[in-house]
């Protein structure tokens, strides 16, 4: 279910670093809580965001998420197909549902992030708290 | 589970678009035993009833239902209500659950005479079951005449096997039910409608779809749409405001209010760029902060971005254009007829 190649943060979004750009998403337990996504607000190529910073919302018919983003870096690229198809989020969260991709300015933060295992042990602590 | 008024309620079951759509196209059953029940019984029932409401219940008949308002003296909301007729001198009013302590105080307040004012919300569970397919659904299950009920009618009968009062009333624009019964048989009554309506598609749905139904039929949310500071006529609700049936609350503010013209009045929106209005987002036009969304959410059905605000009066013409502030960034939106949506009728099911 979670690729054992993504780290994951506890504000449920993952990131896949290849070669110091880092693609960045929501992970499946974030859109099954979200529900039905209906909309998505997204950065602009050049923008640059802290670790732990909003990138964007999410948007379900009832509720506004915000996105975090989970290392420092600037935007290279972002997922245009999402503004039209918001839908791919509850789809395919981990593959075709990238929203941007950052060059990570600090690869340490990385390191802080949650492993595949390390991330489902924490949403089964949330679910079952 | 989200706490409401002091009860533990659904916002969803499946998903709030599902459930939607389920209540559109077949039919949903919303769980609503948090609204409020009072009783006004008593030969000035009716009088006292006329004084603190606006619509006009003296032509009500006996098993009759009606959407009317409890006034303050300056034509505002109190609450938004509905009134049943149970008897010539026995009313009862479905309530907002987040009022319904004031409204009992606010009726015993200002109620005189021979009248019995009686708080009932302990009584009374209450199912609403709604949707093209809900009359077929309920049908079985009792030896109420259903099919022969009018819209905003009501009967008592065995329903379930149990004593309930039934009405052709609803919060979602579409055909339905309402069900008042004894709470004891919430869990039985509500399973046996969930039972028989599987196959026809019923869904139980929360109240997150509740909301985005009852907006798209433009129907006003207490505390959101209308309270204390917006007038009936102010709410687009005109209609229920009948000045010829002689004094009551609010009524000479309510006149001149009328003769004078409105300053503002509540309009529906669809958003005109991409973007989706939220309740409570500020709303300018022509460079100024004119009010806030009031109620705003994209419909499941309709498939748009819509909402309910206040315009200045002079500027509430379909077509109008103003904007939206999404987190900051202004968003054009355009003022449309309303209802959003209004169901087909059918002829006889």
């Amino acid at each position: 279910m979670y690729p054992e190649e993504y780290r994951y943060s506890k504000d449920h979004e993952w990131i896949l670093d290849q070669g110091g750009i880092g693609t960045i998403g929501i992970t499946d337990y974030a859109q099954k809580e979200l529900g039905d996504v209906v909309y998505v607000d997204l950065p602009e190529v050049g923008d640059t965001f802290e670790a732990n910073e909003p990138f964007g919302q999410v948007e379900s018919v009832k509720a506004v998420s915000e996105i975090f983003c989970p290392v420092s870096g600037e935007v290279v690229e972002i997922n245009k197909k999402l503004e039209d198809a918001p839908e791919l989020i509850n789809e395919s969260p981990h593959q075709k549902a990238w929203m941007i991709k950052v060059r990570i300015s600090n690869p340490d933060e990385l390191k802080e992030l949650l492993s595949a295992k390390g991330y489902e042990e924490y949403i089964q602590e949330q679910s079952g708290a | 589970m989200v706490e409401f008024a002091g009860w533990e309620m659904p916002v969803h079951y499946t998903g709030t678009a599902q459930e939607h759509m389920a209540v559109r196209t077949r039919a949903g059953m919303f769980d609503v035993s948090h609204m409020g029940e009072i009783e006004l019984k008593g030969p000035a029932a009716k009088e006292n009833l006329q004084g603190l409401t606006c619509n006009d219940v003296g032509h009500l008949a006996v098993g009759q239902c009606q959407y009317n308002a409890l006034t303050t003296p300056h034509g505002t909301f109190v609450d938004d209500v509905l009134v049943y007729r149970l008897s010539q001198d026995n009313f009862f009013l479905c309530v907002n659950a987040s009022n319904q302590e004031k409204d009992y105080h606010w009726i015993r307040e200002h109620c005189g005479g021979s009248v019995e004012v009686t708080f009932r919300g302990d009584d009374f569970s209450q199912l609403a079951v709604q949707g093209p397919k809900a009359l077929r659904i309920l049908r079985p299950l009792t030896e109420l005449r259903l099919q022969e009920m009018r819209s905003y009618w009501f009967a008592h009968g065995k329903f379930a096997g149990i004593d309930a009062l039934v009405s052709r009333t609803g919060y979602t624009g579409e055909d339905g039910f309402e069900l008042y019964f004894h709470p004891k048989h919430s869990e039985d009554v509500w399973t046996r409608i969930l039972d028989e309506g599987k196959e026809a598609g019923l869904e139980p749905a929360g109240l997150a779809a509740r909301n985005t139904l009852r907006l798209e039929a433009k129907m006003a949310l207490y505390g959101n749409d209308i309270d204390e500071t917006t007038t009936v006529l102010e709410a687009d609700l005109g209609w229920i405001c009948k000045f010829e049936k002689g004094d009551f609350m609010g009524r000479d503010a309510l006149l001149k209010q009328k003769q004078e013209g409105l300053k503002r009045k509540l309009v529906g929106f669809e958003m005109v760029e991409r973007g989706i209005a939220r309740d409570h987002y500020p709303v300018v036009l022509d460079g100024q902060t004119v009010g806030r969304v009031t109620s705003g959410s994209p419909a499941p059905f309709l498939k748009k971005n819509i909402g309910l605000t206040y315009l200045p009066a002079d500027r509430t013409a379909v077509g109008t254009e103003f904007t939206v502030l999404i987190r900051d960034a202004p968003v054009k939106a355009r003022v449309v007829p309303t209802p959003f949506y209004k169901r087909v009728k059918t002829a006889g099911m």
